[in-house]
């Protein structure tokens, strides 16, 4: 199939339905609002259920009956909503649903802007919403892996029964470029046991999707064995992009839309005689924290790049465990950061500052 | 030969109901289970158990079964319904789940006339939290969070659910129960029974709300909470059907 | 080795999005790569409007133009604002019918457009954002005409196919211009 022009909104949505997701709950909110209205165009086209709902909260719990139901379920909302979402997904963590939730993420604290921003990465990949838990956390850089990785993200919550989210930021959402969808054909979905839709087998015994586990020792055992997937995950699914990195003297860290600003900083700085590369996590959660370490024996130092106060930045810190300097530039409030000013900064810490 | 005069529906599990002495729940959760039973659907019946004194419920009906988050079960039982029409979807809500926390589920699920049904107990008071004030505590009662008797200047009035729901376009059909006596215990069944078959019809939403006692937190004796129910809610609930687009 | 990178803007309802994506449409159908990044929000409803474009033989670094191979600008706010984001021996190209002033560098290329009064003549005031566009691929060649119309006819469908032809007449007038200018 030829590459058509997309907003990445709509890429998401569309590649969404590729992969078989039956329902869609959402409420609008800039800058996502293309993903909801695709779909309210595209859901009934394909059999599938469209609702505006009430509230974030309302569209996240009916993620969760969806889910529980064993439906390819997604959502969409952008920062202020995903707060509001938090509640329903440490619910659908805890039962173990999958189900795909995108934060298009625009500027806060509180109302904040609706420009771009990548202010949460730490609400994302640190929990959210109450209690131990994780969401496999994808962070696409361009409209092309933004289709990839939702279609990729529903197999993932399949597979290990888990939610994910797609972290874009504005940008991501709102640019267009060529996408060719790698799947046009939902694939045959695993069958799900588990799921609340009707006992008619009663060999088996009745589904019930819960979060409740009131004695000590269930709820540990509960933990337990999420914390198991997890580790799980973390062996299995780490995903990474490095460029130019084999020679490097400086690396950039940045995630989505950033990592490509850093990529023509790191060649305007090659251009310059800095050999500088770019290590892009792909997975926020699990991160790579090996590809930093790895990275931290060889270069002099990593300059660490995103559009908040300095997030991705502790798990970089973790990962070089103070063997090299990390220095940190972060632009807030939706102003993007430009490749002379990475450069910039990137002389600074050659320097020594 | 011995005659087999009442027989536990197969839809309710055999764990025992940790619900109050004089509480009825029980009842409720009897007269729903009958009801599925009856209309033959306990294999396609997915319920969704509440927060507050039915949290529970999840154990004792005998069929598919999701917990929902405080107030959510008319956003998750729309999500089921709507990935699985022929499930027979109901939601089993108290006064602080549906009428506090989710209103804004419940109104709009009635909104959009999703055709699931919803059993809505109303006693008046939190339970499950220890006799706190509920939307629908009575003027004047007294709970732990209103010591004083509910204040209608600082506290306001009581929601009226069924009545509520009534003005709300997409609804279907509403009735208001109660389960005082051995009458109102057959009026309500038939009436969960008529909102179940309202959704095996493809009607859309239909809510029963059904007057419950609550002996421990009101500080009675079940018999004084049946009289309690009778004296005091029903003057300010009354009982009959708000809504029916079916008798229309 | 090509990439280009532009910068349109204008206020809202002169079409300075829609002539940045069918540049990205054109330079897609020619097999180029391409990003469309549009400003969003309350500006869209009114106020100035802007798209960041790049054509590339090779994959697109950044779809955030900073430096401008070209700046298409419609209305006097959009020259204030984009002026300084051309590159030295970059290309302005302002639309003279509503900037009275001149531009400030004189280290760039500058082409004083009178793009309202061409659509006009064209056909409709509405069409100027295809005369600029005309403009801008004569100086910059990076598609063949002929892709422009062609995309043009995809996006507007049926409904619309009767506008083409002034489209398309705008756009010539464009390029007309531009070749007048440069000779």
């Amino acid at each position: 199939m030829a590459k058509v022009l997309m907003k990445g909104n709509e890429a998401i949505a569309e590649a969404a339905i590729k992969a078989g997701c039956k329902a869609f709950f959402g409420y609008p909110i800039t800058p996502q609002n293309q993903i909801p209205e695709y779909m309210s165009r595209r859901m009934p086209q394909v059999d599938g259920s469209f609702i505006q709902a009430e509230s974030e909260v309302a569209a996240i719990n009916m993620v969760y009956g969806a889910a529980g139901a064993g439906a390819r379920v997604m959502t969409s909302s952008s920062s202020p909503g995903i707060s509001l979402k938090q509640e329903g997904i440490s619910y659908i963590a805890c039962a173990e649903l999958p189900c795909v939730i995108v934060n298009i993420v625009r500027s806060g604290p509180g109302l904040g802007g609706i420009l771009p921003s990548q202010g949460d990465y730490f609400q994302a990949t640190k929990g959210g919403g109450h209690g131990d838990y994780h969401l496999i956390v994808l962070a696409p850089s361009s409209v092309q892996e933004a289709a990839d990785l939702v279609q990729d993200g529903f197999d993932l919550a399949d597979k290990y029964r888990m939610p994910v989210m797609v972290l874009g930021d504005g940008m991501i959402g709102q640019m267009m470029e060529p996408v060719e969808f790698k799947r046009n054909e939902p694939p045959k979905l695993p069958e799900k046991e588990w799921a609340a839709n009707g006992w008619s087998d009663k060999s088996k015994p009745r589904s019930v999707v819960n979060s409740l586990y009131i004695e000590a020792e269930i709820c540990s055992e509960v933990n337990r064995k999420l914390k198991e997937k997890y580790d799980e995950v973390i062996k299995n699914e780490v995903r990474v992009q490095e460029y130019m990195t084999d020679d490097a003297d400086y690396v950039i860290a940045a995630f989505g839309t950033i990592a490509r600003i850093a990529k023509n900083a790191a060649n305007k700085a090659r251009e310059q005689g800095i050999k500088v590369g770019v290590i892009r996590p792909v997975t926020l959660w699990p991160f790579p924290y090996d590809t930093f370490a790895k990275a931290a024996g060889k270069v002099k130092g990593m300059l660490d790049v995103e559009m908040n106060q300095g997030q991705m930045l502790e798990d970089v810190q973790l990962a070089v465990q103070g063997r090299v300097p990390v220095n940190f530039f972060g632009t807030q409030g939706g102003v993007i950061p430009t490749p002379a000013q990475i450069l910039d900064e990137i002389i600074k810490m050659k320097e020594g500052k | 030969m011995a005659k087999t005069v009442f027989k536990k529906t197969e839809m309710l599990t055999d764990v025992p109901l940790h619900y109050c002495p004089g509480c009825t729940h029980g009842i409720i959760h009897r007269l729903v289970a009958e009801s599925i039973e009856e209309l033959g659907m306990q294999d396609k019946a997915v319920g969704i158990a509440p927060v507050g004194c039915g949290v529970f419920a999840y154990k004792y009906f005998n069929c598919d079964m999701m917990e929902a988050a405080h107030g959510r079960a008319p956003a998750v039982a729309t999500g089921i319904k709507r990935v699985c029409p022929e499930c027979l979807v109901f939601t089993y809500q108290g006064d602080g789940d549906l009428a506090s926390i989710g209103t804004a589920e419940i109104v709009h699920a009635a909104a959009r006339n999703e055709n699931f049904t919803t059993i809505f107990v109303n006693n008046a008071i939190y339970g499950m939290t220890g006799g706190q004030m509920a939307p629908t505590t009575l003027v004047g009662q007294v709970t732990t969070t209103s010591p004083y008797g509910r204040n209608e200047q600082t506290q306001g009035q009581p929601v009226n659910i069924a009545e509520m729901l009534a003005t709300v376009n997409g609804a279907y059909y509403i009735e208001r129960t109660s389960v005082h006596d051995v009458a109102n215990v057959i009026k309500t069944k038939k009436a969960i029974k008529k909102a179940f078959q309202n959704q095996i019809d493809g009607k859309g939403f239909s809510l029963v709300e059904v007057l419950s006692t609550c002996p421990t937190n009101w500080g009675l004796s079940p018999l004084e909470s049946i009289d309690w129910l009778k004296e005091n809610m029903i003057p300010q609930y009354p009982l009959g059907v708000t809504k029916d687009k079916g008798a229309e | 080795m090509m990439t280009e990178q532009i910068i349109c803007a204008g206020f809202g309802g002169q079409g300075v999005l829609l002539a940045g994506q069918i540049l990205a449409y054109a330079g897609l159908e020619e097999g180029k790569n391409v990003s469309w990044l549009p400003s969003y929000g309350p500006e869209m409803r009114g106020g100035t409007a802007n798209c960041n474009v790049v054509v590339s033989d090779e994959e697109v670094a950044s779809p955030v133009v900073v430096e401008a191979d070209c700046a298409i600008v419609m209305n006097r706010p959009s020259m204030e604002m984009f002026e300084q984001a051309v590159k030295p021996g970059g290309l302005l190209i302002m639309n003279s019918d509503l900037i009275e002033v001149e531009p400030s560098r004189d280290d760039i290329r500058v082409l004083r457009i009178p793009a309202n009064s061409l659509a006009e003549q064209a056909g409709s005031v509405k069409a100027a954002n295809m005369v600029v566009l005309g403009v801008y691929n004569a100086c910059a060649n990076i598609v063949d005409n002929k892709t422009i119309i062609k995309c043009l006819e995809k996006l507007m469908g049926e409904k619309k196919k009767h506008l083409i032809p002034l489209n398309e007449k705008a756009i010539d007038m464009g390029s007309g211009e531009a070749k007048k200018q440069q000779s």
